[in-house]
């Protein structure tokens, strides 16, 4: 693919005030009929397109969108990259998304701004301190690096976290991750959607499925506000609205939606070099590149298609920080939001065959797709291409939920003691 | 220094009451009543930072909450605040501000190297380079140097906050003259109301036009009259320094109240916070919100010195400061023109540039009268100038398409204002959902008037674009009687005067980028959003690039993304883009608004919950005894228990040793109060528990306890612990520390959602009972000295059972249970007399060396005896049968208890599961970490197979060695006989990158015959 | 952050006080062992998740600790109103399960 964007182009085309900039994808009209279309245009939806063209040599692909492209939990989420996972099967999916994390940048030639300057995730009692041991060792032996840090040294490594013994829930120690990190979200999606429209592929904004074309359990088409679209092959990444797909397709899903919400303070000098995790305290910052504290908050309890959570959600998680971090009691919130998150019962996505032929789900992602953005799009494009799942996402089919094998991510932090 | 002072009786500043303040370590002098932002204008301040991107030389744009470029820095030590809108901080004396932007000085900035160079850096530049993965880390960190304005203390706040919950009839946003109408109306009626503003004092707009007159009263007297009713009224809440931040589902207004950064260091009162979060939840929210106005989009319009229109006319009225002398103002409408005429009034000389052909002729006659130089049909193509502005290159502008007919005059200026039209303030009308409406006859996106009446919101004034006084007061007293009607309430008002001096307006000129005559982006910098850096430019290049949804262009060019949220910019940026798609403005849409309307303290969010009332604590009724006995404590959920006790000279291993084997050898005592308890009674209990347990509960008789386990509809094991049979009607389950708040909601959701016939009811009685573990072969000695009348003897209180009796004078229940493999009795008793009954058994045991042993000291001798802890040798993925407990499941129950029909899946029931096992290292000294892999091999070339993990591991003081449990794949088979003889015992743990060689054996490592806990 | 109507204390609280119980009138088969593992699975784990109405239950957790059945909107957040299960059975009954 021609790298198109550089100090040169960026150089050339200053000198001529800007103007010859080409758009960075391409706005297709529906054609009647494709060879694949993805519903859902975001990061996930897109990098399934782009590795469909790139490494299965499918061209005739349609991306359709009911929004903008990259409208949904891709602009909304607090961009935190990791693979630490406790399960060989999620840590496998989630290292071969940071693998090619690591290339993405020159690979789209768009800077995604992957910056991988570590994830801590901090233990704060016994059992957190044991979760820890477990995954750390169970990352390495898989290849994936982490350690295992004590009260002292993440202290040294992040003086401003509050590791006071005096604390509610003193900081033990940590796993920490070095090669995890964030990126800049929206990035991901337009260097995809470049990507994918160099090679040809379709990305129909406002465009929203009203229903599926299945006969004698094969899929031939979609019925959509911008008309059908024929296609005997249909990936659906719709996150969020994954339920209301399905349920076109007469197909159950073990999902249910929640917002989850996120709030950012104002732009400060450099504070906060890496990113801080803490599941017992309920909160975890990072830090943008414009200078902002990215804050993640907790999921709402109750179901919601809005985008909006509720407050106490917020106040809490703000608590959280300020116990972690007691120097950011000072620091303002500027803007909240909620994203909608498709959570499954074990934690875990689905990438799967369905029981309508040619009818592909990837969701379920709950709290944790963006980091897993290209692994999936490309693990999810060999399932469509192949009809059949890579080795990697086979674990993550539909039918464990009958069968009994969950990855139960969830499970691995503890339930009781 | 040049005073800009014009010391007027109507300004709202105490002119008698001099301050002093200093920014960037330059001391000034200011007035009380003062904002940071006027006071420095007053002193001639005008380049107070620098500009994110370029380094652009900056100051001040607003006069409220709308500023991008006066970021400052408040005081230092742990009470500085970074950010700060210097047309926000009330100024007081001694108060300290510095600069969040300029390196290494606000004259000499590194940043502005890049202006010569910005037409290289256009929006998204970044994206386009700076690919190379191994060098982004050392771009990153310059260019996270470059950005961030103020900055995070260094130490914790001293300063506290609170919530308070407020439930109110109506809540009025905004104290201009409409919220203020309003609140008189509905105050009279009786209503309970709260009105809140953002400011200092109620008032709004009015503030700044003092002499406008109202029912032919001064705006200054109307208010004052208005204000003293509401005071007088008791059911009128009146909050000042108090901003609606957040609207949410259900009409949930949050606002946060000031009530200390406006007070000099010195007068602080310790003992209240420092801001106040208000709850209030209302039936009715009448947001009068007013509007903000929206500058013109020129170039070179981020000079210091160019300000909004409505600006210069609030410092000079409310404030007394006349920015500059010699004033160019420019506008697309009418409201610039009572300002204007103030100005000139005041002695500025003022050319107004009025963008439209044809002026309002009765403000162009007012304008005249005053002095004032109106050139119909012009525009400013440029403002010259660096760290300030000196001159206006005004242009003559076609009637009707936004090009340039003429270069028009260049007129030397210190000061320039402009005026595009005013933007309502719909922010909260839209946070829960409301959408805006595009006006194109006010240019403007406005709330209905009446807004969402069926969710109980209206609006009025300026936020409906209603911008006219009389027709905003008009407007207030409609919606009042809505509002009123709607509660079955009606008006109970005279006939009023609502007259006002003001001219009928005519239409705004619909320009929002003045053009210069040139393609967009060959001319000078023309800024939308000034925080960010983003010209219209930026935003004709987005839509070159097919970034054209408003969200696509808002997030290509950063748009509104700063801390002024985009009250300057949107409306501009939106409009700009439009006409680079030919597009209309609602066609192109608005970007979602998002709470916070204006930066919100974390502090605040989080009210009381830091520190130390973070989250509660939970202490059991003998936790002063520990404490006394040097007990270090653990977090178990939020109890805190006894880890283990120091004695002079230990460590911790020390300690733990000593107290296993107190309880091994003699007897120990152990505070169990934290287990879930949960009395359970009804003539169903037995069958309840059969649908709840794994086990079975028909045969239990009175007087008999039994280990249950509970298992999750997914045939996971979720909690444990041992039920009583108190009477064939009343039994009493206890449950693990962390899982008892949720094993109870657990069973009340079976009893009221799917068996509501059974006759049962259950309570949590945990903090009702105190109980005492006495454990070791001395504990029935000890419990013989301090109770008579319970039978002791092995034959008649036998292992399992439970007792009624009186122990050291109490009534109490004691329970032959072990969770330690030896003798062991618990004792029950009321929670208040938890202390007395543990002092008296540590006197009993005293002769037998009865030592108090915390969880460390349990968790050993529970896993010397292989005894499972939920939650730590069981993650959620662990049924009975991988536990080696098939003996807790009974099978044959004729209800299909909870879980059961899940064990049969293809998955959970196949061989080969992780099941729980004992483990020993080849090494005894050797104690293998908690969470150590189990490998099959030593071999580590990942990815290296996992077959488990461990999951308790301990020096075994009894044993005198270490001792592991771990779930293995397929451990029950391994640690057989037939496993031993194939070898398959023989695996690896592995931690933290070493490999130790351990066997798989049973899990019971200390009596397995259990002759202890029977005798 | 919700108001819900507690039909048994019958007060308007704030949705801190309640605790969210997920879909309701979910039916558990009646016979678990001759369900297969499909049926089971779609019990345990398949939930409607619609875009607008739902019917889910709330338990009033430092309340009464009853549990109750709400109809809500989840693309508003609007709530139709509140029942007793019983109550609520009727209503979800009469609107042909719909949902």
């Amino acid at each position: 693919m021609k790298k198109d964007y550089s100090f040169w182009s960026l150089f050339a085309k200053g000198l001529r005030h800007n103007e010859g900039w080409d758009p960075a994808w391409r706005s297709a009209t529906p054609k009647p009929s494709y060879n694949v279309v993805i519903v859902g245009a975001g990061g996930h939806g897109l990098a399934t397109a782009y590795y469909l063209a790139k490494d299965h040599g499918i061209r005739d692909i349609a991306v359709i969108e009911k929004g903008y492209l990259g409208g949904g939990n891709t602009a909304r989420n607090t961009t935190i990259v990791r693979s630490n996972y406790l399960w060989d099967e999620a840590a496998l999916l989630y290292e071969h998304a940071l693998k090619l994390w690591e290339g993405l940048t020159e690979d789209l030639n768009f800077n995604v701004m992957f910056s991988q300057r570590g994830v801590f995730n901090l233990g704060h009692t016994l059992q957190d301190m044991r979760d820890i041991e477990r995954r750390v060792n169970a990352n390495n032996l898989n290849g994936i690096d982490a350690l295992v840090l004590d009260a002292i040294e993440v202290k040294r490594r992040i003086p401003i976290l509050n590791t006071s013994k005096s604390a509610r829930y003193p900081v033990l120690g940590a796993s920490f991750q070095p090669r995890g990190g964030i990126a800049r979200h929206d990035a991901v999606a337009w260097g995809f959607a470049r990507a994918a429209s160099k090679y040809g592929v379709d990305i129909i904004e406002n465009c929203e499925v009203t229903g599926m074309d299945i006969a004698d359990g094969r899929i031939s088409g979609l019925e959509t506000t911008r008309g059908t679209i024929r296609s005997e092959r249909v990936g659906c990444v719709a996150s969020g609205h994954s339920s209301v797909l399905a349920k076109m397709a007469g197909i159950r899903m073990p999902i249910e939606s929640h917002p989850l919400q996120a709030f950012v303070s104002e732009s400060m000098k450099p504070v906060l070099d890496t990113v801080v995790m803490s599941n017992a305290v309920h909160g975890y910052a990072s830090q943008s590149d414009k200078g902002e504290l990215v804050i993640g908050a907790g999921i709402d309890h109750a179901t919601s298609y809005t985008q909006r959570g509720s407050p106490h959600i917020i106040e809490h998680t703000a608590a959280a920080i300020i116990e972690l971090f007691p120097i950011f009691s000072r620091v303002r919130m500027n803007r909240q939001w909620g994203g909608i998150v498709d959570t499954t019962p074990d934690a875990c996505p689905i990438i799967s065959k369905t029981k309508v032929k040619g009818l592909y789900f990837n969701c379920g992602w709950g709290t944790g797709g963006f980091k897993a953005t290209p692994g999936s799009g490309n693990v999810f494009a060999h399932t469509i291409a192949k009809d059949e799942p890579h080795p990697l996402n086979k674990a993550f089919s539909l039918d464990r939920f009958s069968t009994g094998h969950l990855i139960d991510e969830h499970g691995a932090a503890g339930v009781a003691h | 220094m040049t005073d800009f002072r014009i010391r007027h009786p109507n300004a709202r500043v105490d002119f008698r009451r001099p301050l002093s303040f200093s920014f960037d370590g330059q001391v000034y002098p200011g007035y009380a009543g003062d904002t940071l932002a006027s006071a420095l204008l007053g002193n001639g301040v005008r380049m107070l930072g620098r500009s994110f991107k370029y380094g652009r030389p900056r100051g001040i744009v607003g006069a409220g909450p709308e500023e991008p470029n006066a970021l400052v820095q408040i005081e230092a030590g742990p009470l500085t605040i970074p950010n700060l809108k210097a047309t926000q901080v009330e100024l007081y004396e001694g108060l300290i501000a510095r600069r969040t932007s300029g390196w290494p000085t606000l004259a000499f900035d590194l940043k502005s190297f890049c202006g010569p160079l910005s037409r290289f850096m256009p929006a998204g530049f970044y994206y386009k380079t700076f690919q190379n993965q191994k060098l982004w880390p050392y771009f990153e960190t310059i260019i996270r140097q470059a950005a961030g304005y103020g900055s995070a203390p260094e130490e914790a706040d001293p300063e506290t906050y609170d919530h308070r919950h407020r439930h109110v009839q109506v809540v009025i946003v905004g104290g201009g003259a409409c919220g203020l109408f309003a609140a008189l109306d509905l105050g009279r009626s009786g209503l309970n109301v709260v009105l809140l503003d953002e400011q200092n004092e109620m008032g709004g707009w009015l503030l700044s036009s003092p002499h406008t007159s109202i029912g032919g009263e001064s705006a200054e007297a109307w208010l004052r009259a208005i204000l003293a009713e509401l005071q007088s009224l008791p059911n009128v809440a009146v909050l000042t320094r108090t901003s609606a931040f957040a609207l949410h589902d259900m009409n949930l207004l949050l606002a946060v109240e000031q009530l200390q950064d406006h007070r000099p260091l010195a007068e602080r009162s310790e003992s209240k916070p420092r801001q106040r979060l208000h709850r209030i939840r209302a039936d009715r929210i009448i947001l009068a919100t007013g509007a903000i106005e929206r500058p013109l989009v020129f170039g070179n319009n981020d000079l210091p010195g160019v300000l909004t229109a409505s600006a210069l006319t609030t410092y000079l009225n409310r404030y007394g400061v006349a920015v500059g002398k010699r004033v160019v103002l420019q506008t697309s409408n009418d409201h610039v023109y009572q300002g204007a005429c103030d100005l000139a009034r005041m002695g500025c000389s003022v050319v107004l540039a009025d963008t439209r052909s044809r002026p309002n002729t009765v403000w162009e006659q007012r304008a005249h009268s005053a002095g004032v130089d109106v050139r119909p049909g012009y525009g400013i193509a440029a403002a010259h100038g660096g760290r300030t502005t000196h001159a206006a290159r005004l242009a003559k502008l076609d009637g009707e398409q936004n090009t340039v007919l003429a270069p028009g005059p260049l007129i030397e200026c210190d000061v320039v204002g402009s005026s595009g039209g005013l933007s309502p303030t719909v922010h909260l009308y839209c946070h829960d959902g409301g959408r805006p409406l595009w006006d194109e006859s006010r240019l403007a996106f406005v709330a209905p008037e009446m807004g969402r009446a069926e969710a109980g919101i209206f609006c009025t004034g300026a936020v409906t674009g209603t911008f006219g006084l009389q027709a905003g007061l008009e407007q207030a007293q409609r919606v009042t009687d809505a509002v009123l009607a709607s509660l079955q309430k009606s008006a109970t008002r005279k006939a009023r005067n609502l007259e006002t001096d003001e001219p009928d307006s005519i239409p705004a000129r619909r320009i929002f980028r003045v053009p210069d005559g040139k393609p967009e982006g060959h001319g000078k910098k023309a800024f939308v959003d000034f925080q960010n850096d983003v010209t219209a430019a930026d935003i004709h290049l987005a839509v070159r690039e097919n970034y054209r949804s408003i969200e696509h262009i808002k997030r290509y060019t950063a748009l509104g993304f700063g801390t002024d949220q985009g009250k300057l910019s949107n409306v501009n940026g939106f409009a700009i883009a439009a006409d680079a798609m030919g597009k209309s403005i609602p066609e192109v849409g608005t970007t979602t608004y998002r709470p916070a309307y204006s930066p919100v303290t974390f502090g605040t969010l989080a009210g009381a919950h830091e520190g130390d009332t973070f989250e509660p604590r939970r202490y059991t009724a003998m936790h002063a005894a520990h404490v006394k006995r040097d007990a270090v404590f653990e977090n178990v959920g939020q109890w805190l228990r006894p880890q283990y006790f120091l004695r002079p000279g230990e460590d911790r291993d020390a300690a733990v040793r000593r107290e296993c084997l107190a309880a091994r050898r003699t007897v120990g005592i152990m505070d169990a109060s934290t287990l879930g308890k949960i009395d359970i009674q009804g003539k169903d209990v037995r069958e309840f528990l059969n649908r709840i347990y794994a086990n079975a509960w028909t045969q239990l008789a009175p007087g008999k306890c039994r280990y249950g386990l509970m298992l999750d509809e997914n045939g996971m094991v979720m909690d444990d612990g041992v039920t009583a049979c108190i009477s064939d009607r009343h039994f009493l389950m206890t449950t693990t520390t962390g899982g008892a708040a949720r094993v109870l909601t657990w069973l009340e959701n079976w009893h009221q959602t799917e068996w509501p016939d059974l006759d049962v009811y259950m309570t949590s009685v945990t903090d009702h009972w105190a109980t005492a573990a006495v454990v070791g072969p001395k504990s029935r000695e000890v419990l013989a000295k301090v109770c008579s009348d319970i039978d002791f003897a092995p034959s008649a209180f036998k292992f399992m059972d439970w007792r009624e009796g009186t122990v050291a004078d109490v009534p109490a229940r004691v329970f032959r249970i072990s969770f330690s493999g030896e003798l062991a009795f618990e004792i029950n008793v009321d929670a208040s007399y938890g202390p007395h009954v543990w002092e008296a058994l540590l006197e009993a045991g005293a002769e037998f060396g009865i030592m108090p042993y915390g969880t460390d000291a349990m968790h050993v001798l529970r896993a010397e005896k292989g005894f499972i802890i939920v939650g730590q040798d069981t993650d959620g993925s662990m049924t009975p049968f991988d536990l080696d407990m098939a003996w807790a499941v009974a099978m044959k129950k004729p209800f299909s208890f909870i879980g059961k029909r899940s064990l049969a899946r293809s998955d959970t029931s196949a061989p080969n599961r992780k099941q729980l096992v004992g483990l020993l290292t080849e090494d005894p000294t050797v104690v293998l970490a908690e969470g150590a892999q189990i490998i099959e091999q030593s071999d580590l070339e990942p990815p290296v197979p996992m077959l488990g993990h461990v999951t308790s591991s301990y020096f075994s003081p009894e044993l005198n060695r270490s001792i592991a449990m771990a779930v293995v794949r397929d451990g029950i088979q391994r640690r057989s006989e037939e496993g031993r003889k194939l070898g398959r015992d023989a695996v690896f743990a592995y931690a933290d990158g070493k490999t130790h060689k351990v066997k798989v054996v049973s899990p019971v490592f200390v009596d397995p015959e259990g002759a202890r806990q029977n005798a | 952050m919700f108001v819900l109507f507690c039909p048994h204390c019958r007060e308007k609280r704030e949705e801190e006080e309640f605790g969210y119980g997920g879909e309701a009138f979910r039916v558990r088969p009646v016979a678990p062992e001759t369900a297969d593992d499909e049926t089971w699975g779609d019990y345990l784990f398949m939930r409607k998740n619609p875009k607008g109405w739902h019917w889910e239950l709330w338990t009033h957790t430092t309340g009464c600790r009853k549990f109750f059945v709400v109809k809500r909107n989840t693309a508003t957040n609007a709530i139709a109103g509140s029942w007793t299960l019983a109550e609520g059975r009727n209503v979800y009954d009469a609107e042909g399960g719909a949902g």
